[in-house]
């Protein structure tokens, strides 16, 4: 058993599965500064747990387990999801929360269906498809790791090149227009980062955890920083740091799923900045009272 | 009585008991406070496990409660430390949740509690753990459960029913007439605790979610008076689990996965084609261009 | 005899003082109007009197007793849009809400409940509305539901936040005409309001109020255009001026 890891540890395939949890824990944390200051947080975990439909529809229809097929499917489901999201706070007299709610369980409990259709019917090889729940980083492989590596830049570039536009669009809409900005063309942007930061994660998160990634290392880089840019960078660090300790605690040891990992890092850093972040820190408060 | 028959019973039991207990939280407007709930309450029932080593039914119930009332306070506090409502409930279900699963990979193939059982439950066991006393068999102890916990929610309902209603109407005006309006809140986070850990068995600690809020989502759409509601989101819940057995028998897919998707369509047909549907809409503004 | 005495109120929000310094004491059976600009802290105020928001310092006390122990005498209208109008219930149903401490803890509503409550939408002239849904009244309607409800209480001090915003003429009149009546019945009446034209002929005395009070008194001898310049800090309007010197 112990070869066996230590013949895993030192393979290529953990070396790149380590990359790939770094650069996607770094793109989540990024973009998850924009999504933690727009007050999207639970849209963004309606939109992970959206996904799991499309991988069940991407593989249905292919019978295959073709993962550009798969995270098409995720990613039209959960921009289906975001839709009716808008749609039924648009025309009922329900709020964001019950929309939320209503869609992430019945999304969540068609993908469930979807994914127990198949273990009974397809004939393909449809092993693997259930790690899209939890996530699972040693079931990944090489070519899997690889699309997610690059995947994972892209998106942070985009990040990047947009960010002074975001904050602006995002602090203060209106003023943002009157300045020729596009809001609307930039808020479409952050959605479609948001959608596919969660669908290539997913398959080492998982769809019911990613939206911790997005989440935590904003907020707990807001303790420590007070400026946009160097919260966004902390951000991505704290989450790269949680992807790759998660990861490697997840592949050392047998039967433990990655998603739950990385997030139980996350939180971990979440109280330490809590209680010791040198801008609002709860300690910090009792060192210099206000 | 037969097999099939006790998991029916069970499942109306689930339906009637979520759907009456969540639609009060989606009158609130705390449906997301209901998911994170739901989710954590699975470390209520993985900690019951650790201290007493068995899954009966009274320590996963203290369990359940204690950790459900944390969740709650827990976001409140985060909240009042100036973290949004949102990104508060994001960080305290994920962690506590993300613990529980791995505290539970650790636990391995002992007992009957892992990850895919806490995910989506499984009803067909049900009928076979039965309730037994002094050598008489009295059925299945998850029909015990459920009784109870619906029982005690019916109880708490009609006695603090203009108390639960004034509150959950106008906060500030109910507490100035001296309604403890804290303890009400609690109270309600405590039934939807025990409501999801009675159903823990036969749907899990996600899928509930959808037992939770769907029914009451939909019966607000179709009634405007208050019990009305509350009572047609406990026949709505009923309903979908009787539906949703027959369609994941017909189909041979997770039964509890099938409930969540007849929840949503429900939701869907009220959605469509209550008073103020988008459909009547839509046929009323025709009529009257003609 | 003054049936409200506040002293030294202080709230802060987010680290940032909103209001400060505030005292002042109400004689029974007066209409008192709070008046000042948009954050100024008027709503604050009422707030923190009646314990819905923490404050600061400061204390309440009500008829020579501190504040809890005369909860039972305070009635209190918000502002309308501070609730959810489609929650599933009807007019008459939030008027009994105001009969609560007078029904008891666990206790249903009795038929004499019942017969108040539409007494109150009655001398509000919305008895024909008493079964209808509240999402389907007007924000006038809206209004004399809630000051039902206040009537149903049988309070002795009302605070009523904006409660002219928004409502049609006979609203206004319906509002005006309760609070003479209640100031006839020897009751107080404390009114959040931002119409300066009205404020002479609706209020007998005057809080104004912009983070600190500026002035306090009897309406005539407060209520000058150079108090309302301190208040406003010059950025009361021309219009507003012309109205309130003539």
């Amino acid at each position: 058993m112990s070869d066996y890891f230590s013949i895993f540890l030192s393979s290529a395939n953990f070396r790149w599965v380590i990359t790939g949890s770094l650069l996607l824990g770094f793109a989540c944390g990024m973009i998850g500064t924009f999504v933690l200051l727009k007050k999207q947080s639970l849209i963004s975990d309606a939109m992970a747990h959206a996904a799991l439909p499309g991988v069940g529809i991407g593989f249905l229809l292919f019978n295959e387990k073709n993962l550009p097929v798969l995270l098409l499917g995720a990613t039209l489901t959960s921009l289906l999801g975001t839709y009716f999201i808008q749609l039924i706070i648009k025309h009922s007299k329900l709020d964001a929360d019950a929309a939320i709610g209503v869609i992430i369980s019945v999304f969540f409990g068609v993908g469930i269906v979807l994914l127990t259709f198949i273990q009974q019917h397809a004939t393909g090889n449809h092993a693997g498809l259930k790690e899209f729940i939890f996530g699972q980083a040693a079931s990944l492989v090489n070519r899997d790791v690889q699309l997610i590596t690059v995947s994972a830049i892209v998106l942070v570039l985009i990040t990047m090149v947009c960010f002074k536009e975001f904050k602006i669009a995002i602090f203060d809409p209106d003023f943002a227009k009157g300045l020729g900005i596009p809001v609307s063309f930039l808020n479409g942007v952050l959605m479609l980062l948001i959608v596919g930061i969660v669908v290539i994660g997913i398959q080492m998160v998982g769809v019911v955890l990613i939206a911790a990634l997005l989440i935590t290392p904003p907020l707990s880089a807001r303790y420590w920083t007070d400026e946009l840019p160097i919260m966004a960078g902390l951000s991505g660090v704290l989450g790269a740091l949680s992807g790759v300790i998660g990861t490697w605690f997840s592949a050392t040891i047998p039967n433990l799923p990655t998603g739950p990992m990385i997030v139980l890092v996350i939180s971990a850093i979440f109280l330490i900045s809590l209680l010791f972040g040198s801008k609002r820190g709860i300690m910090m408060k009792v060192v210099q009272p206000s | 009585m037969s097999y099939t028959g006790w998991i029916i019973i069970t499942g109306i039991l689930v339906g009637v008991t979520c759907g009456i207990n969540g639609s009060l939280l989606v009158l609130r407007k705390t449906a997301m406070l209901a998911d994170a709930i739901s989710h954590t309450v699975l470390l209520g029932i993985v900690g019951a496990f650790f201290i007493t080593q068995t899954l009966h039914g009274i320590p996963m119930l203290i369990g359940a409660a204690v950790v459900g009332l944390l969740t709650a306070y827990l976001v409140e506090t985060l909240n009042q430390k100036g973290v949004q409502k949102d990104a508060s409930i994001g960080v305290i279900f994920t962690s506590l949740f993300a613990l529980a699963v791995v505290l539970l990979s650790f636990i391995g193939s002992q007992v009957h509690l892992d990850t895919e059982h806490a995910l989506m439950g499984e009803i067909a066991f049900v009928p076979w753990n039965r309730f037994v006393l002094h050598g008489i068999d009295l059925g299945p102890k998850a029909v015990w459960m459920l009784s109870t916990v619906l029982l005690i929610s019916l109880t708490v309902i009609f006695l603090f029913y203009k108390q639960i209603k004034i509150s959950t109407f106008d906060h500030h005006y109910a507490i100035l007439i001296g309604i403890p309006v804290g303890f009400i809140h609690y109270l309600l986070m405590t039934l939807v605790s025990l409501s999801t850990v009675a159903s823990f068995n036969s749907v899990g600690a996600i899928l509930v979610v959808a037992m939770l809020i769907v029914p009451g989502a939909t019966a607000y759409l179709l009634s405007d008076r208050f019990i009305n509601v509350i009572l047609l989101s406990g026949l709505i819940g009923g309903l979908s689990a009787i539906l949703g057995y027959w369609s994941a028998i017909q189909l041979n897919v997770s039964i509890a996965g099938a409930m969540a998707t007849t929840t949503g369509l429900f939701f869907m047909l009220a959605f469509l084609f209550h008073r103020e549907g988008l459909v009547i809409k839509y046929f009323r503004h025709r009529l009257r261009s003609q | 005899m003054n049936a409200l005495e506040i002293t030294n109120i202080k709230v802060n929000y987010h680290k940032q003082t909103v209001l400060e310094n505030v005292s002042f004491h109400v004689p029974e059976g007066s209409l008192t109007g709070i008046v000042g600009p948009n954050g100024a802290g008027k709503s604050t105020l009422i707030k923190a009197v009646l314990e819905l928001i923490p404050k600061h310092s400061g204390a309440v006390k009500v008829y020579e007793q501190s504040f809890r122990q005369q909860k039972h005498l305070i009635g209190y209208v918000p502002q309308r849009n501070e609730v959810d109008w489609d929650f599933p219930t009807n007019a008459r149903d939030i008027v009994l809400m105001g009969r609560y401490r007078k029904i008891g803890f666990f206790k249903r509503a009795k038929k004499r409940d019942i017969e108040i409550a539409d007494q109150c939408l009655d001398k509000v002239g919305m008895l024909d509305f008493a079964t209808r849904q509240i999402s389907q009244l007007s924000g006038g309607q809206q209004q004399r539901v809630f000051l039902a409800r206040a009537l149903a209480q049988d309070a002795s001090i009302y605070f009523m936040d904006e409660p002219f915003s928004g409502v049609d003429a006979a609203t206004e009149k319906a509002i005006i005409h309760l609070m003479k009546e209640w100031k006839n019945e020897g009751k107080t009446v404390l009114v959040v309001h931002h119409d300066l034209q009205t404020v002479e002929e609706y209020f007998d005395r005057v809080l104004l109020l912009n983070k600190v009070p500026i002035e306090y008194g009897e309406t005539q001898t407060v209520f000058t255009m150079d108090n309302l310049e301190r208040t406003y800090g010059g950025k009361i309007s021309f219009l507003e001026r012309a109205t309130v010197l003539t």
